[in-house]
């Protein structure tokens, strides 16, 4: 039997991963906001945590948690910085 | 395409017949005749290579190729080709007509002056469907999945992650193309890039999910109108299916295509039983699954979900209702034929057997109505209320329309800061005294956050309150309406 394929027909072939950096020191740091609840006091520790290692870092939010990022703050999020860390939930 | 290149005849007759036919069977002579004059005559037969009896060098159509090409709806069908092209058929028996068209004036003497041809079997039922994909210019753009013999194709459906849990229906290329009949739009149409993936979604890829998901092809329309509404931005199909929350999509359809279609706006309207409810629903999760990618503990994070997310689909029952429609009030006239998208929950009952009056049930629904995401909630959600007929007939002799109890429901649902604020009660959820802003109430719904629909079985006074997701407007998700296209 043949069947017609009900998916995206997304490419089979397995992606690997970015290698993670070795230290964070040197690079270019994001702290995105996805605007979930909260997600601003644990960014804030890890924005001092960072501070402490002096790595400076530059702050991103989300207007909403419901919807992807608007296609210019990830254009600007690639743009100004190498990595970012985000808080997922509440 | 010209009968010349079809049978090979430049000059001459072409004829169609089947021996299951009397009429055909009947003029077998006056063909005899004809292939004994000086004009060539190619017999094709669809089912009895054998028949015509005796005569030489008949077709055998049983493929009923020729008759698909030929366009052959009655036998017998004589057809006259001069210089490869047609250029006149006749159909059935009728002496006059014959010996005009041959030329032989003495054809078929010995037989009755006229008798009406039988159905071509290129066109019993189910059939020309099958003869246009094998002969027609049928194509897909979708890559074609093999299914070993011996294999059990339910199985292998569900081995490849395609089905919500309940079986699927197979999408052969016939059942795809006879769903595709159900629109008359083109298959490789572009609707939008669908979440979570943003993965194109095609009129074929919504066909192909609509077929497994048990639609008949007239529900199409309906079904890429709901996909359409999906899309549509204020109804943040990524946040619906990502949140952790219950929701999951909830159509509600408006215009006669629900009647049209069979549609169950009446008893059990929220329930099982009724192909179209049950299926158009669950076609829109299918394409959320299927071309979206999105699955529950992928991208779907709900932590309980509702049953309501293997589809939810229902009409308003328009049929003796006093009130506007939902349709109208979103924009709609009463005729057009729409689906509203709504972020939901499960239906919750509201049991009221004892108001006779409007005042009376309509504080029953704000009762109810108050305990949408929580009691100490306001704001947050918007709401559907299902207001059955026994209901719906007490507001219709005070003559209150929804406007009405629209109004009345406003007022009954201020809620007190000091009962919802957080703590109050010996309950910390509630809302923060921040956003409370020294306001002594706060209205339960944002403004046109309540949706009233009638529907429902004639007896009983059980109304229901679909909860919408605690994130409604433009932080999360809003009702939005798509007109149904054919």
């Amino acid at each position: 039997m043949q069947l017609l394929d009900p998916t995206a027909e997304t490419e089979p072939v397995r992606r690997t991963r970015r290698a993670p950096p070795e230290k964070i020191a040197g690079l270019r740091v994001g702290l995105l906001d996805i605007s979930k609840p909260r997600g601003n006091i644990f960014l804030d520790r890890i924005e001092s945590r960072l501070a402490a290692e002096g790595v400076a870092v530059t702050r991103y939010r989300k207007p909403t948690f419901t919807r992807p990022a608007p296609a210019e703050l990830a254009h600007k999020i690639a743009s100004e910085v190498d990595l970012v860390i985000e808080g997922l939930a509440d | 395409m010209d009968a010349g290149r079809v049978t090979g005849v430049t000059d001459g007759f072409v004829l169609v017949a089947k021996r299951d036919c009397p009429t055909c069977v009947l003029v077998a002579p006056a063909v005899a005749e004809i292939s004994r004059g000086s004009r060539p005559i190619a017999v094709y037969s669809q089912d009895d290579p054998a028949f015509p009896d005796g005569l030489p060098g008949v077709r055998d159509d049983r493929t009923l190729e020729a008759s698909f090409r030929l366009k052959i709806e009655t036998v017998p069908t004589l057809i006259r080709v001069e210089g490869g092209r047609e250029v006149g058929r006749l159909v059935g028996w009728e002496r006059n007509e014959w010996r005009a068209f041959t030329g032989l004036n003495a054809l078929g003497e010995d037989l009755p002056e006229w008798r009406p041809g039988c159905g071509s079997k290129s066109v019993e039922p189910g059939v020309p469907d099958e003869l246009e994909l094998r002969y027609g210019d049928v194509s897909f753009q979708a890559r074609t999945i093999e299914v070993a013999e011996g294999d059990d194709e339910v199985e292998a459906m569900y081995s490849r992650g395609w089905s919500d849990g309940l079986p699927l229906v197979p999408p052969t290329k016939l059942r795809v193309h006879r769903m595709l009949k159900g629109t008359t739009r083109d298959p490789k149409e572009v609707l939008g890039l669908l979440p979570p993936d943003l993965r194109p979604i095609t009129v074929e890829k919504v066909a192909i999910n609509a077929v497994m998901a048990g639609c008949a092809p007239e529900y199409l329309p309906v079904v890429l109108a709901a996909v359409e509404a999906a899309l549509m931005e204020p109804f943040a199909l990524h946040g619906v299916l990502a949140t952790t929350m219950f929701c999951g999509p909830i159509a509600i359809v408006n215009g006669p295509i629900a009647r049209r279609i069979g549609m169950n706006a009446r008893g059990n309207a929220l329930g099982q039983g009724n192909r179209a409810n049950a299926t158009i629903g669950r076609a829109l999760q299918l394409c959320v699954r299927n071309v979206g990618g999105g699955r529950p503990q992928g991208v779907d994070r709900s932590t309980l979900g509702q049953p309501g997310k293997l589809g939810f689909c229902f009409a308003e029952d328009e049929e003796g209702s006093a009130w506007s429609s939902l349709a109208e009030d979103r924009g709609f006239t009463r005729d057009a034929n729409t689906v509203t998208l709504f972020a939901g929950d499960s239906p919750h009952g509201i049991v009221d057997q004892q108001s006779r009056t409007p005042e009376s049930l309509a504080r029953s629904f704000a009762l109810s109505l108050r305990s949408v995401n929580h009691w100490k909630l306001a704001q947050a959600a918007d709401a559907i209320l299902v207001v059955c007929p026994e209901h719906e007939r007490t507001f219709k002799a005070a003559g209150w329309d929804k406007a009405r109890l629209r109004a009345e429901l406003d007022g009954l649902l201020k809620l007190p800061a000091a009962e919802i604020v957080r703590g109050a009660g010996g309950i910390a959820e509630g809302v923060p005294a921040a956003a409370l802003a020294e306001r002594d109430h706060v209205p339960k719904f944002r403004p046109g956050g309540l949706l009233i629909v009638r529907a429902g079985g004639g007896a009983g006074m059980f109304s229901a309150v679909i909860a919408g997701w605690a994130a409604a407007g433009s932080v999360g998700s809003s009702p939005v309406t798509c007109a149904i296209r054919d």
